[in-house]
């Protein structure tokens, strides 16, 4: 038997012991693999690269090959010596071990800053933390490690647009194990997280729009130490990006009362996977407005939603109008520069006021209102008198034609007159 | 009113003898017959030229050039000055329509064979006028600082540097260092409203002269008539009233164009941005430029573009030089080569010009 022969049934029968499965090499894996890697070039010439093996792997092109993690000599040509404990092989970790295992390199600021100087080592610590980690640790091996999000051999930077963590991705990779009810079965959590985010605005934005500014799981949850959010700390998770409205609401004498009854700040009118666009009508006390859930008729917050909500619709009428007639300049072909200007100034008072309705306070929402409107009126002056320029111009050019006309007629009789 | 005007008259007259000077415009004649029409051309032009003026002359008084100011500036005329949006436009429109009119000129010169001996002089004047015209096209036209007319002077400007030997001299030249910036901008108004009128004007007036000192040019058919059967009128007052009838029906029209179609300002130009879609020089540089697209990249030893800039160069002077080499062809009556190459070259220029737009 050839010394070739040899080490593939050594490899086959340790990679059966290990868990390792004959890979497929993608195309992806034309990239230069590392020369004189013994590790590689034995497991690629016998086809027993891991699955997910991939040439791109960020610990790979970063000049970390198997040995990195797996311990053992890569310049050796003998499995034996290559792979024995002597060169501190260590093999396939465990699911217990996998944080610790990435640990080694990623909790050690030490090690960590000559690759990224700001990169956070505090991965693991808060891995156990989330729930992930704290059901890992107590023996739940079907929880997430950091494999199943990262992947184990094709990890890529989350910068990196085909990063399973990747903003674009990350719903995805979390609807892998979220959205699947049988996996999910004995944790007893909804698995519809996926569905109802992806028909919300945030999930509209993020997937449909590309638009990695909208918040993706991991921009509520955290990452690596998710955990759902609590009554205390929802409006600090939407208020990181919604700044304003955090900071009206929680001035509120109804942030104390939804504290101490228990109810999630943002989420009892919002909702939390499917946020749907906020409308004027959340508010008020019409059919789709949440204030009437706890407010009846003739208390002092039915009052105060009805005034908040007519405050509102005043200020969209007249903006409403401003725009038709602009609308209009703009079909007759006038100038509506500075028609914009004012509805853009308007529009923003409108986003003012409604953000203002956090406060509940009508006054607070009347001042914002009553600039709206009067930006907006100034809109529609403008915009009329760029229609009564427009019908004047069309009157004197017939007033202009008119006389030019009674010139011609003129001048064609004199030089009648003329040339007889 | 009328003892007062004769007086005056006689007053002007007195000492710069005016009346010699309307004798002999009132003795001047201009042929009737079927071409007649054609004699109302140039007259037209120079209308719409005057009007360039006018409006230009008003449009100075709020324009300010410069990459801060050229953009705002003409939008500020169009927005807050009273007409101001009336001047621009009616000063667009007729750059356009001056243009247009020259060029129904000039090849109703050539098909009427009007550049004959003795006036040769007077079609390449004419000529030169064109091409003058078509500078304060393209001068014109970057002036508003706009998006569309930075990446049509970037390409023109282009073309330009294609000629061989001086190309790159030229181009710089135009541009006023390698890009097209605010310098280009400065020269460009220098050019459009100092540089290139003064020519003109000079040039124009020469050309008045030619035609006032030679009198209308006859058709061959008209010039064997018997002299009791050439039917003529007096250049003033008939002819002038008749100009003066088209000028109003022309300005009518350009009324009509000013107010119902007024000249788009468009964007601000932002010379870091890629060029916007729709990239196209004035119409009637479109038939060259759209040759210029139509040229492989290279023809025998020679890059395309340059191919095409040699080749429009060289028939700009054959053309300017017909008078002098059409002669040749006199004699023969049956093979008519003027009205063939003349035919050709118009359905040349609408056909490409055409392309252009579909394209």
């Amino acid at each position: 038997m050839t010394d070739l022969k040899i080490r593939g049934i050594l490899i086959l029968g340790f990679s059966i012991l290990f868990g390792m499965v004959p890979g497929k090499i993608s195309a992806q894996q034309d990239i230069a693999l590392p020369e004189n890697d013994q590790c590689i070039i034995c497991h690629k010439e016998m086809e027993f690269l891991p699955e997910d093996f991939s040439a791109n792997d960020v610990h790979l092109t970063a000049g970390l090959s198997c040995a990195g993690c797996h311990g053992g000599n890569p310049k050796k040509e003998e499995m034996e010596e290559a792979m024995s404990e002597k060169a501190g092989f260590v093999g396939v970790p465990s699911k217990q071990e996998i944080p610790q295992f990435c640990g080694k390199c990623h909790s050690d600021i030490k090690f960590m800053r000559e690759f990224q100087p700001r990169i956070p080592t505090d991965q693991v610590e808060q891995y156990y933390t989330s729930v992930h980690g704290i059901k890992l640790k107590k023996g739940d091996n079907k929880v997430a490690d950091c494999t199943s999000c990262h992947t184990a051999h094709s990890i890529l930077s989350a910068k990196d647009s085909r990063s399973t963590v990747y903003p674009l991705n990350v719903p995805e990779t979390c609807k892998h194990c979220h959205s699947d009810a049988q996996y999910m079965e004995p944790y007893h959590i909804p698995t519809d997280q996926y569905q109802k985010y992806a028909e919300s605005v945030h999930g509209k934005l993020l997937l449909e729009e590309n638009d990695t500014g909208a918040p993706a799981c991991n921009d509520c949850h955290g990452n690596h130490g998710a955990i759902p959010p609590g009554v205390a700390s929802i409006s600090h998770v939407c208020g990181t990006c919604h700044v304003n409205n955090l900071q009206y609401f929680s001035k509120t004498k109804m942030a104390r009362e939804f504290e101490e009854l228990q109810i999630h700040a943002c989420e009892a009118c919002h909702g939390n996977h499917r946020v749907m666009d906020a409308t004027d009508n959340m508010v008020g006390t019409g059919e789709k407005a949440f204030c009437i859930e706890c407010h009846e008729k003739g208390d002092a917050g039915y009052k105060e939603a009805e005034l908040i909500h007519s405050e509102l619709e005043n200020v969209v009428a007249v903006y409403d109008s401003a725009k038709t007639l602009q609308n209009k300049v703009q079909r007759i072909g006038m100038d509506d520069a500075d028609i914009n200007y004012l509805l853009q100034e308007s529009h923003q008072s409108l986003i003012q006021a409604r953000t203002l309705v956090h406060t509940f306070d009508h006054e607070k929402v009347g001042d914002k209102t009553k600039e709206g409107i009067m930006k907006a009126e100034d809109a529609i002056l403008l915009a009329n008198k760029e229609v009564k320029d427009y019908k004047v111009r069309r009157l004197g050019f017939s007033v202009a034609t008119m006389f030019i006309t009674i010139l011609v007629i003129a001048l064609f009789f004199k030089i009648r007159q003329i040339e007889k | 009113m009328s003892q007062i005007i004769k007086k005056s008259y006689q007053w002007v007259d007195d000492r710069f003898h005016l009346t010699p000077l309307i004798e002999f415009m009132r003795h001047k004649k201009v042929p009737v017959h079927k071409h007649s029409i054609w004699y109302y051309m140039g007259g037209v032009a120079l209308f719409l030229f005057i009007i360039q003026v006018v409006t230009g002359i008003l449009l100075l008084l709020y324009y300010q050039s410069g990459v801060d100011s050229g953009y705002e500036s003409v939008r500020f005329l169009m927005t807050k000055v009273n007409f101001g949006w009336l001047i621009r436009s009616i000063h667009s429109w007729s750059a356009n329509l001056f243009i247009f009119f020259i060029f129904v000129h000039m090849f109703s010169t050539f098909f009427t064979k009007a550049f004959r001996k003795p006036r040769e002089l007077t079609w390449l004047s004419g000529f030169v006028l064109l091409l003058l015209a078509m500078g304060f096209g393209f001068s014109g036209y970057l002036l508003p600082w706009n998006e569309l007319a930075f990446f049509a002077t970037k390409v023109g400007t282009d073309i330009a540097g294609a000629v061989p030997l001086i190309g790159d001299a030229i181009k710089v030249v135009l541009r006023g260092g390698e890009d097209v910036t605010g310098a280009t901008l400065s020269r460009f108004y220098a050019f459009h409203v100092a540089l290139i009128p003064g020519i003109f004007t000079v040039i124009l007036g020469l050309h008045l002269l030619f035609i006032q000192r030679q009198g209308m040019h006859e058709p061959d058919y008209f010039k064997n008539l018997p002299q009791e059967k050439k039917k003529t009128i007096p250049f003033f007052p008939n002819f002038i009233l008749r100009d003066a009838l088209l000028w109003l029906i022309v300005l009518n029209i350009l009324l009509y164009l000013a107010v119902f179609f007024p000249w788009e300002l468009g964007n601000k130009a932002d010379p870091f941005s890629s060029a916007p879609q729709g990239i196209r020089p004035e119409w009637y540089f479109m038939f060259m430029f759209q040759t210029l697209k139509f040229l492989p990249a290279h023809i025998l030893f020679i890059e395309g573009e340059v191919f095409g800039v040699l080749f429009f160069t060289v028939v700009a002077i054959v053309w300017l030089l017909v008078p002098f080499w059409e002669l040749k062809f006199k004699g023969d009556k049956k093979a008519r080569p003027l009205k063939i190459i003349g035919i050709v070259v118009i359905l040349y220029i609408i056909a490409l010009t055409a392309l252009g737009y579909i394209l």
